[in-house]
């Protein structure tokens, strides 16, 4: 167990925090912890967690997805059109929202592998082209979700919130066979060292594709989420949630230089992030200061993650960083 | 020979002024009045907004850095400059120009110790700085537009002309001048160029790394003030995120120049390409009237079709 711990260091820190917040958020609501109050939180952090994994695909290969909040858009807009009618028309609306959010990954990954264009770059770009897309089906904020279906996966099951059990299926159906798998290994190889991966016979072009294809997956889960708990669709929800995917990725211990971190760190850093939102509402702090005092716990959160560089001895060593 | 080489300026920082003539002759043959002095006067001064604030990204850039708290310096010292000169008292009113660029540059130095000190990515680091400038804006504003006027200097600067030429690009061109200066004829540059190549063979060379970013930064934080100031003078008001419009075309305008995103190599001229490139794009796409829709899908295919031909020019070569 210690060995754990210790093994995932970044995380064990990242869920602490999180416990610490969560605890401090229930005590302060005053309704209190009840299932209500948790699945609205749950909701509300799962959109953002979802979003968040899109991001760590980005990262994990020394890359940045400046379009995740854009292929959100753009697949919430979808759905608002798609996800509505019969079982079979629903399931045909799901797999083509998925199937397009896939497609704006892979678009981004073949102007990265293929046009040899940094991926910050290309993200920046495509991300106008699919908000463009978007405000064609959207030009205002309208449309329609099937409710049965939205209440279905923002409710609670037996007092749970289901985005609680999503998030956990999330870890445990995709993430943990995933890491075990050659590909798995292949994201933290390339990585780490595009060079040493490639020596060693790794087909980078494949793991580099199959990431951003991995990444607009689920940026259009994160879009799906987000039209069930929303019921609509809005061409204007992009820019947010890409800058708080970057932020919560990097609170949930996953380097920005690519390598290090687990999806389960993204999760928890998009969570922390939520709940620091969240438990500014509730804190009789004025509105009017809460933005700040936002901002300002998010910057410390971040110094302090990097604070352990002012203990480095040898001043050279900060420059591998 | 190699000296003058290295003079003329790379095939790099000459495609976006290659795209600006085709621009430029493509819609003309729609619109014939983007041929005349007086639209093409209008879009010199136009870019000198996004100008200025590319020219301090350039250097960010090319430190192999990023700076995302751009929108809200512009946002702070709008806000800052406007509240001066709108007191009407005559001294505050002399004092807003200055104040708003100590303003940007004491930003700058923030953003710089927490990238060169504390080590944190300056993606979001400079994330974070800008959320709580735009927490500070709130606090002091209440989260309405904020009082205060531009003073006649501001709007004299964002809105005259000299000699026919407008007084903003003349500011924008006079930046780039002395920055011009400064990198090619102190040590800075060819520190700047050296960090984002390689930072420890640099470091290990004897430079002082530290100090080269905090200037970079506070350069950058300096040049998005005077934009912030010269959009106030423009617009003769400061508004809420008036500088988010303002980060990704900031970006795409230096990388569009030839500069690479990793940093180590680019250049000014190809900068100012860049941004004559995306200014009179966006203008041309307003002037066809086309949906926003449209306009966004136009922009941002026409930026991955310029960094193809990067690659491709690169490839051939």
């Amino acid at each position: 167990m210690r060995d754990l711990l210790r093994a995932n260091q970044r995380e064990t820190i990242a869920f602490s925090v999180l416990v610490a917040l969560l605890v401090s958020y229930l005590a302060t609501h005053p309704a209190g912890p009840t299932t209500y109050v948790m699945t609205i939180w749950a909701n509300q952090c799962l959109i953002l967690a979802l979003a968040a994994i899109a991001q760590f695909f980005a990262v994990i290969v020394r890359g940045i997805d400046l379009s995740v909040g854009a292929i959100m858009a753009l697949t919430n807009c979808i759905a608002s059109y798609l996800v509505i009618g019969t079982g079979a028309e629903m399931t045909f609306g799901i797999i083509i929202v998925l199937a397009a959010g896939v497609g704006c990954g892979v678009l981004n990954g073949l102007l990265v592998v293929y046009g040899r264009i940094q991926p910050i770059v290309v993200t920046l770009a495509t991300a106008s082209v699919f908000v463009g897309l978007a405000l064609l089906l959207r030009p205002t904020p309208g449309g329609q979700i099937d409710y049965d279906l939205a209440d279905a996966l923002t409710l609670d099951v037996l007092g749970v919130p289901t985005a609680l059990i999503v998030t956990v299926a999330v870890i445990g159906l995709i993430w943990v066979p995933l890491r075990r798998t050659g590909l798995g290994l292949g994201l933290y190889a390339v990585g780490s060292s595009e060079q040493a991966a490639f020596q060693s016979g790794m087909p980078i072009a494949r793991i580099r594709l199959a990431s951003f294809a991995l990444g607009g997956l689920f940026a259009g889960l994160a879009g799906l989420y987000f039209s069930l708990v929303t019921t609509t669709g809005d061409a204007g929800i992009g820019p947010n949630f890409t800058l708080n995917s970057i932020a919560a990725v990097v609170l949930g211990g996953v380097a920005l230089r690519g390598g290090v971190g687990t999806l389960t760190g993204a999760i928890a850093g998009a969570f922390i992030l939520k709940t620091i939102g969240a438990l500014m509402f509730f804190s009789g702090l004025p509105p009017l200061a809460q933005p700040f005092v936002e901002g300002l716990i998010l910057a410390a959160a971040i110094a302090i993650g990097g604070a352990d560089v002012l203990r480095v001895k040898n001043k050279l060593e900060v420059f591998g960083r | 020979m190699s000296g003058l080489m290295q003079r003329l300026p790379s095939m790099d920082s000459l495609v976006p002024y290659i795209g600006t003539i085709l621009l430029i002759l493509g819609g003309s043959v729609f619109y014939p009045q983007i041929l005349g002095f007086e639209y093409l006067t209008q879009q010199l001064q136009i870019s000198a907004f996004l100008g200025l604030l590319a020219l301090g990204a350039t250097l960010v850039i090319l430190l192999g850095h990023i700076d995302l708290s751009v929108p809200w310096i512009l946002g702070g010292a709008a806000i800052l400059s406007t509240s001066l000169a709108g007191t009407g008292d005559a001294v505050l009113t002399a004092l807003a120009i200055p104040a708003a660029l100590l303003f940007g540059g004491l930003i700058g130095i923030v953003n710089g110790v927490g990238v060169a000190i504390l080590r944190i990515p300056s993606m979001v680091w400079t994330l974070a700085v800008n959320s709580m400038l735009l927490g500070v804006a709130v606090l002091n504003t209440g989260g309405f537009n904020p009082k205060g006027e531009a003073s006649d200097t501001m709007i004299w600067l964002a809105t005259g002309q000299l000699a026919g030429i407008p007084a903003a690009f003349l500011v924008w061109m006079l930046v780039a001048g002395m920055m011009a200066l400064v990198l090619t004829r102190s040590g800075f540059g060819r520190y700047l160029s050296a960090i984002g190549y390689n930072e420890k063979a640099t470091f290990l060379s004897g430079v002082s790394t530290p100090s080269v970013i905090f200037a970079a930064f506070a350069i950058a934080g300096v040049c998005s003030a005077l934009g912030g100031v010269l959009l106030a003078g423009y617009a003769n008001q400061a508004y809420q995120s008036m500088g988010d419009p303002f980060l990704l075309p900031t970006i795409a305008a230096v990388v569009i120049g030839g500069t690479s995103i990793l940093g180590g190599r680019g250049s000014l001229v190809g900068t100012i390409g860049g941004v004559l490139f995306i200014t009179l794009l966006t203008s041309i796409l307003s002037v066809m009237q086309i949906s926003d829709a449209w306009r966004n899908i136009t922009f941002g295919m026409i930026i991955i079709v310029m960094l193809l031909l990067q690659t491709l020019r690169k490839k051939g070569s």
